[in-house]
């Protein structure tokens, strides 16, 4: 059967490129890079070398490129790292962060625990109905004992965009302004996962201290990942035993992991990277057309995509529809049709999705994120994500249009309520 | 996903709608109770048919349409006694967080049989 797969925020399908380079060093360049001897040290060359094109494609030094396990690791670092490099003037009260509600579990639940713990106190700001946290709204939250602020770039779940590169500015002017002397300056962390492929990810343009990629949502490989620590910037280890990784993260390098995560970054910036890089790059302009065309193109089948789905089933509503949107997710509700219900029929079918309803997490809770939104339980009930690819093709849009309809109708029918409207 | 018994019953003996607050399944049902005669020609009542629609996911749709199946025939005694547990064993055993939903569905049937016997006392 054919398969189509539109659930990219969820992992993504390793190219073969990828596979073929990483394959080549676990048979070539196995050594330990931190043995002295040749074997040892040609492992550590490709490391060194592979730090340096990562670094190049976020716009930093090599030695601010941290390698991880991926991005819960690199989420747990950043905060945990923070809140555990020094010991904080009790008297101020404890260390303060301020993250969002709609954040992915790996910095909701950390910050959850070291609250619980009594290391922090935390606040989590609500984003308006359409998932949009504004610079203004994490301002009124600063104190005077803030030390990190931790803001999703690019909501897994709805797409929806945070302006990062403003809520930077915004933390720059509070650390420089208004801070007194004495007065730790506040660290900007974003989990910058879902954004990687499509949107601008150089660091000092977005203005942040800390940033998390992961290989495994952009054609690499899963479990392995990095963050970004702007020079200056102390964390303590989490990971802790030998001093790789300038002494940030303990254990022997995964040299063949972080090789296909940088086979998987020149992908990105061969096809997908936003206008601001292409300045960057030594590539033709040939192939930086490419790339435009690849993000606006991943676009116009995402919106053709919703346009299919609205135009022939009722009662949908776009989740996070009045917000800017990375190009390659659209969350819609289907008003009184169950998300598993639809995923499985879906799945029989051949094409994969996810969704945010109670039913398909394993907690039984709807999606954390529709939630924070306002979006009550009868919206989140039947909350599809359909997340597309670079590799999406117009032709696997157009099935999905043809048979999502009859399938909604299907559960419809089953259904008893006559009343669930949008 | 092809359930058995699905739909609607038109001037049913009884009817009863159950929802699960945990998820937001929302299962109903509606008998038709029938007469006959049973063992030593007693005379009882039974399930002479059982439709039902559900809001839900396939767990929930799957232990709906298996209640219907388990209870279909039986007196409305035998009926009553159709557990939890039963509906989970035909299924071959849900995963535990997907448990509730044949919690649902055995609520549904003493629900909806307690509908009927409101009904038929008046």
């Amino acid at each position: 059967m054919e398969r189509i797969y539109l659930d990219n925020s969820a992992t993504t399908a390793v190219v073969p490129e990828v596979a073929k380079k990483m394959a080549e060093t676990m048979e070539k360049t196995w050594g330990n890079p931190s043995s002295v001897h040749t074997i040892g040290q040609e492992a550590k060359q490709m490391l060194d070398q592979a730090r340096s094109e990562v670094a190049d494609f976020f716009g930093a030094k090599p030695e601010e490129i941290i390698f991880t396990s991926g991005g819960s690791e690199s989420d747990n670092l950043a905060i945990r790292g923070v809140v555990e490099s020094r010991t904080w003037n009790v008297e101020r009260g404890l260390p303060h962060i301020i993250t969002s509600a709609t954040e992915h579990h790996a910095v909701l639940h950390t910050i959850e625990d070291l609250e619980k713990a009594d290391l922090i106190e935390a606040a989590y700001i609500k984003p308006d109905k359409d998932g949009y946290i504004s610079p203004e709204s994490i301002e009124k939250e600063i104190k005077d004992n803030t030390i990190l602020v931790s803001i999703i770039y690019v909501n897994n779940e709805t797409g929806a965009v945070v302006p990062i590169k403003e809520i930077g500015a915004m933390i720059e002017k509070q650390n420089t302004e208004y801070r007194i002397q004495n007065t730790e300056k506040i660290l900007f962390h974003t989990d910058a996962v879902q954004a990687i492929e499509f949107m601008p990810a150089d660091v000092n343009e977005l203005g942040v201290d800390l940033l998390t990629f992961t290989a495994h949502k952009i054609h690499g490989p899963k479990g392995v990942g990095g963050l970004y620590v702007k020079k200056g910037v102390k964390l303590a280890q989490q990971i802790t035993g030998g001093s790789q990784e300038f002494n940030f993260r303990a254990g022997t390098e995964n040299i063949a992991g972080v090789v296909g995560l940088v086979e998987a970054l020149k992908l990105v910036r061969q096809y997908s990277s936003s206008e601001q890089s292409e300045s960057r790059s030594s590539d033709s302009s040939r192939s930086a057309n490419r790339r435009t065309r690849t993000i606006k193109s991943v676009e116009k089948l995402r919106d053709k995509l919703i346009l299919g789905i609205q135009n022939n089933v009722f009662d949908t509503i776009l989740n996070a529809g009045g917000a800017k949107r990375a190009p390659h997710i659209a969350n819609i509700s289907f008003m009184n049709a169950e998300g598993e219900a639809i995923i499985l029929n879906l799945d029989f079918l051949g094409i994969a999705v996810s969704s945010g309803s109670a039913c398909t997490s394993r907690s039984l809770e709807p999606s954390h994120v529709l939630s924070a939104m306002g979006i009550p339980p009868e919206k989140t009930h039947g909350a599809i994500r359909f997340s597309l690819s670079r590799y999406t093709t117009e032709k696997e849009i157009d099935k999905v249009i043809e048979v999502l309809p009859p399938i909604i109708e299907k559960l419809r029918k089953m259904s008893p309520m006559k009343n669930l409207h949008v | 996903m092809n359930p058995r018994n699905l739909g609607e019953i038109e001037n049913a003996d009884a009817e009863a709608e159950v929802g699960n607050m945990r998820c937001g399944d929302v299962m109903k049902i509606y008998l038709k109770v029938g007469t006959r005669n049973g063992e030593q020609g007693k005379s009882e009542k039974y399930i002479e048919d059982i439709k039902f629609q559900t809001l839900g996911c396939a767990a929930a749709i799957a232990a709906s349409s298996m209640m219907t199946e388990l209870v279909k025939g039986k007196t409305i005694e035998d009926a009553l006694k159709v557990s939890r547990d039963d509906i989970n064993e035909e299924l071959g055993i849900l995963p535990k967080q997907k448990y509730h939903c044949s919690i649902l569905s055995a609520d549904a049937i003493k629900k909806a049989i307690e509908d009927y016997q409101k009904k038929s006392n008046r």
